[in-house]
């Protein structure tokens, strides 16, 4: 299906200041904002309010390994971002490529912690109210995590097909900006449930 | 020629009803009727928020009547502008088509009018902090009754802690005096969802929230009853959890403290009632008192005859509701959390016979 | 059909529903939201009148305590989330485009999927009415109320599936909106046309600005409590479990945090078509443009410090009482601000009474009544006896439909000529007014009085010596005339669309973007995108030695 803005695709916007893609993603990235915030809120509400199971500082290591994956990343795919806007396509994949290992690799260790906490710990979401707040909280960080992979894993295909040049800059530097949304929330995850939360 | 105010007179007198005057006439006998019917109810009875028996309702009262007079004039104020605008202003019938003056706005007049407003939030905000003070800060005196209050899925429990008494849906207080003050305060929990207790004469509402503690207080200066409900929806029989409030003089309410404290002993005339009562499932849920009927799922039935009416108020407490309600909850109060007892007619009427001698 | 016209003739009706049903394009995206909520807005109107005919007498037997808990439920979930919302956007998708001279909206693929997350909420919520048997064989639709406070949405106490299809349909419906909203932000900050700057943009582009932006930071809360309670009763999680040491009150916060911006979210549009359609009949301009945007921006900002005044009768600390009744009463001041310049628009012009005015006037009255209404609850212990009674129905009643409704009401007769190329009759939208005004006061007006009597709100009967009976009996017959009412309405739509008298570009002699195309708009709306130098850009065109740009 063809849009009207389509067919008139030659006008020039009269505000070139602001890019459509870049206010959409910070749009969304409000909305999202909020739904973290309120797990965060809950989390902080119910510390120490669990009425058994296993507390915070007994079972909770930090994850040192996986933020310095994700925090990274961050890096990684801003390079990616500033390669493409060179033109530079193959530089641009390693880069990307790069952001995809270590975000994936954040989430092989998030899975493992898990496990952990699961069969060794014994704290799933029904134990108490820390296994309730703390599933939930990474936990949706993780799905976002996921959502921004499977984006990424779609722009690599697309790469390796030759398919992303360098007019698509623009468009890759508005994912880029997701993927920092899901760093900056893992930097405030970290902090209420490993530093304040144990 | 006759003026119209003589024409009228003569057909006045001559009984000639025009249809008109029949329309005023009825209008002017047709809304105080109604308004009559509405309050045939037993006024003392109506539940009327500004008819206020008890000092925290005065106190609502008083903060009340005040934003009702700052409402009341703003709404004249900026209603005769919305009326005068729209009648100077309407386009006539003889305009010639040009446009009005194009006023694009005006700084002074939106001082004014931004002022004005945030002064009235300042009053208002000032005599409503001082109206929650006074209701929620009161200190309890020590010769309050002390009352716990626990709701449930359509019930009322209701707890003397320092009197020893447990009862259901109908609370009994003191009256209080100026002189002599008697208030009653009470806690109020919940055993399974969120239910509030509104007594509208007596106070605001409070409400009910399960792991949670409120409070609330209530100082009636009249002997009577009063009449209310749950006011926060908690289920299908949310519209039938009544809540009736007796107020006492203080020997009355000595007298009925004393007949609760004192255990049922129950007519040995009725024993075989009491058998079916301890040998059916009835006492995994009703307490009553030397039975070994513990539960608490539903009310103490100990004093059960000393209640004007069963189910919360669904239904008076007479001897034939009490059997039709044994037999099926769901005639007076469909989804009701009793089940049927499935008891045949002779063990119900064994029942009912021991029930009815427990005042 | 004058909207179904197309060059070609040889397209069937089939082919005419698949356009439809694929079309990105914001007009027929922004008609079937509209066409949606109108549809919706009578299924809610069935639910509300059978209430309302159990509650006639006490102690009715018209309807067992199941079905009206399931009605009074559907009815307010499908008020606020199947009309008003996809009522707004509706409104917002249609005109914004048009009125910022722009040729879609930022991303049309997205606006069509938003749309059609938000029709599969919705049909998924009253799926549940045939999708199961629920705890009393009564159907399995949803019996929490709209606003599904915790403890009673936990397993223990809702069984069955009732509760999911509330929280599933309208978890959904929020992703939708979510999505269009940050669509048309996109489009409003980006697409404007050249030389329209954001203080020459017509207020009903602002408002529909400070709305999406409320979607995006109030929806998000109502999508983590849901979410939060679909993993309560999935997968044994403990938010809202008090037995667990969880909070019902923290359930009661979260949706309050959504549900209070939610409701000037819903109006704020209202507010919009009545700034629009006010100058137009009046014949001036807005009075003080500047401060109705600041005072929207005022209303938008502080609707999200209030949320508490729902829940004064929970037993919050004095100091938390008394601050939510202090920024309850400040968000008035902006709103009463807004009210004086209406007012201060009609001062000194030449109006017209056509139905789109009337339609506005009769909301000038009854919104000035919802406020001070809501000023009175914010005083909190007057709140204290009239929090969850029937003076709070009528409060938001007020609000909702002698504010919101009267105001598209306005809104349809207003643009229905530019949407569909014929005007609709004047005369039939005179009986719709009027019969719908008497009828809603005689309903509203009257159901404070319970209120004040002592009646709770969701019961499902009363008893009959309490003084309620000749009252609710009033409230019950004023839905005949609103019925009778919205009866006009549909068939003036129906008759208007065939035989309505042509509109033209411009049948009310108006000043914004929208009426220099034709009506219909072509797909790509403008032959040519306008250049524009003030807020009015075609009363300078039609008064070029007087234009508006001198003066702003």
């Amino acid at each position: 299906m063809s849009t009207a803005a389509e067919t008139f695709a030659t006008e020039p916007p009269a505000w070139p200041a602001l890019s459509k893609g870049r206010v959409g993603m910070t749009c969304l990235i409000i909305a999202e904002s909020t739904i973290f915030t309120i797990f965060v809120v809950a989390y902080l509400y119910y510390l120490g309010k669990s009425l058994s199971g296993p507390m915070p500082r007994q079972v909770l290591e930090l994850p040192i390994l996986n933020s310095i994956c994700l925090l990274s990343s961050s890096a990684t795919i801003t390079l990616a971002g500033r390669a493409l806007r060179k033109g530079n396509v193959s530089r641009f994949g390693f880069w990307w490529l790069a952001t995809i290992v270590l975000g994936g690799y954040f989430l092989f260790g998030t899975a493992v912690e898990w496990r952990h906490l699961i069969y060794e710990k014994g704290l799933t979401i029904q134990t108490d109210l820390f296994g309730t707040t703390f599933y939930s909280l990474v936990g949706l960080h993780a799905f976002h995590v996921i959502v921004g992979l499977i984006a990424l894993l779609i722009v690599m295909g697309l790469t390796w097909i030759g398919a992303v040049k360098r007019e698509h800059a623009e468009r890759v530097e508005v994912l880029a900006l997701y993927w920092h949304f899901v760093d900056v929330v893992w930097i405030i995850v970290f902090t209420v449930v490993y530093i304040i939360g144990r | 020629m006759k003026s119209r105010i003589e024409q009228r007179k003569i057909s006045a007198s001559t009984c000639v009803t025009r249809p008109r005057w029949r329309i005023w006439l009825l209008t002017f006998i047709l809304f105080p009727l109604s308004l009559s019917t509405a309050l045939s109810a037993d006024p003392s009875l109506v539940p009327n928020i500004f008819i206020p028996e008890s000092t925290p309702a005065h106190s609502i009262n008083h903060v009340s009547l005040l934003v009702l007079a700052i409402t009341g004039g703003i709404f004249a104020v900026v209603f005769s502008l919305i009326a005068y605008v729209t009648i100077r202003f309407r386009r006539r019938p003889d305009d010639n088509g040009t446009e009005p003056p194009q006023v694009y706005g005006s700084n002074p007049v939106e001082t004014a009018w931004t002022t004005v407003p945030l002064l009235i939030v300042v009053v208002l905000v000032l005599s409503t902090a001082r109206a929650i003070h006074e209701v929620q800060d009161a200190p309890m005196p020590p010769s309050a009754v002390d009352v716990q209050v626990v709701g449930h899925q359509w019930w009322w429990e209701i707890r003397y802690p320092k009197l020893g008494i447990v009862t259901a849906n109908e609370l009994h207080v003191p009256v209080s005096d100026p002189q002599k003050r008697m208030p009653t305060f009470i806690e109020l929990r919940s055993a399974d969802v969120v239910h509030s207790f509104w007594v509208p004469r007596l106070a605001g509402k409070t409400d009910l929230i399960p792991n949670r503690v409120n409070n609330m207080w209530i100082e009636p200066m009249r002997t009577g009853l009063f009449l209310g409900q749950c006011a926060k929806y908690c289920g299908t029989e949310h519209a039938k959890m009544l809540l009736r409030v007796y107020v006492h003089t203080p020997e009355d309410f000595d007298h009925w403290v004393k007949a609760q404290q004192a255990l049922a002993a129950g007519d040995p005339v009725v024993a075989a009632g009491r058998l079916v009562f301890e040998r059916t499932a009835c006492i995994n849920c009703h307490s009553l008192g030397k039975t070994v009927g513990d539960g608490r799922f539903g009310p103490d039935l100990t004093h059960l005859m000393s209640r004007d009416t069963i189910a919360a108020g669904a239904a008076e407490n007479s001897p034939e509701n009490l059997r039709a309600w044994i037999k099926n909850p769901n005639q007076f109060k469909p989804g009701a959390l009793m089940p049927a007892m499935n008891l045949t007619d002779a063990e119900l009427d064994r029942l009912v016979d021991y029930l009815v001698t427990l005042q | 059909m004058a909207l179904l016209k197309t060059d070609s003739d040889s397209k069937t009706v089939l082919d005419h529903l698949h356009d439809w049903v694929v079309t990105v394009d914001h007009k027929k995206l922004g008609l079937m939201y509209i066409m949606y909520g109108l549809l919706f807005f009578v299924v809610g109107g069935v639910e509300a009148s059978l209430m309302r005919i159990q509650l006639a007498v006490p102690n009715n037997h018209f309807l067992p305590p199941q079905v009206f808990n399931e009605l009074f439920t559907l009815h307010g979930t499908t008020m606020v989330f199947l009309v008003g919302m996809p009522l707004i956007f509706g409104f917002a998708n249609y005109l914004v485009p048009l009125m910022i001279g722009a040729r879609d909206l930022a991303f049309p693929r997205l606006n069509a999927f938003g749309f059609w997350l938000s029709v599969f909420g919705g049909l998924l919520l009253y799926f549940s009415l045939i999708g199961g048997m629920g705890l009393s064989g009564a159907g399995s639709a949803p019996d929490v109320g709209w606003f599904a406070y915790a403890p009673l949405t936990a397993r223990a106490f809702s069984r069955g599936h009732s509760t999911d299809y509330w929280t599933l349909g309208v978890l959904v419906g929020g992703f939708g909106s979510i999505v269009t909203a940050a669509n048309i932000v996109t489009t409003i900050l980006c697409l404007r046309c050249p030389g329209m700057t954001l203080s020459k943009m017509p207020l009903l582009a602002w408002l529909n600005l400070v709305m999406c932006g409320m979607v995006l930071i109030a929806i998000g809360p109502l999508t983590a409590a849901q979410i939060m309670l679909l993993l309560d009763r999935f997968l044994g999680a403990h938010f809202f479990d008090t037995q667990a040491g969880g909070s019902a009150v923290l359930w009661q916060h979260f949706f309050w945090i959504f549900g209070h911006p939610e409701v000037y979210i819903l109006i704020i549009p209202g507010f919009a078509f009545v700034s629009e359609i006010i100058p137009v009949f009046s014949r001036k301009a807005i009075f003080g443009y500047p401060v109705m945007v600041a005072a929207t921006m005022a209303i938008a900002f502080v609707s999200l410090g209030v949320w508490a005044h729902h829940m004064f009768t929970i037993g919050m600390s004095a100091t938390s009482n008394t601050f939510f009744a202090v920024s309850t009463m400040l968000v008035g001041v902006p709103t009463g601000i807004k009210i004086f310049n209406w007012i201060g628009t009609m001062w000194g012009g030449k109006i017209r009474f056509d139905t789109p005015m009337l339609f506005c006037l009769g909301f000038l009255f009854q919104f000035l009544i919802a406020g001070l209404t809501g000023i009175m609850l914010a005083v909190v212990p007057f709140d204290w006896q009239l929090n969850d009674s029937y003076f709070v129905v009528a409060h938001f009643h007020f609000v909702l439909v002698g504010g919101l409704v009267f105001t598209i009401f306005g809104a349809i007769y207003y643009w229905f000529p530019k949407a569909t190329g014929r005007m609709l009759s004047e005369r039939l939208g005179k009986w719709h007014f009027w019969l719908f005004l008497i009828g809603f006061h005689v309903t509203f007006d009257t159901m404070h009085i319970p209120g004040m009597l002592g009646m709770p709100r969701r019961i499902y009967t009363y008893e009959a010596g309490r003084g309620w009976g000749t009252l609710n009996m009033i409230c019950t017959l004023g839905v005949v005339f609103q019925a009778t009412g919205i009866m006009f309405f549909v068939g003036n739509i129906l008759w208007s669309l065939f035989k309505g008298r042509r509109a033209g570009n411009d049948p009310w002699d108006a000043w914004t973007l929208e009426w220099t195309t034709t009506s219909p708009p072509p797909e790509y709306n403008f032959a040519e995108l306008p250049v524009v130098r003030s807020r009015r850009p075609l009363w300078d065109l039609k008064h070029p030695t007087d234009p508006d740009w001198k003066y702003e």
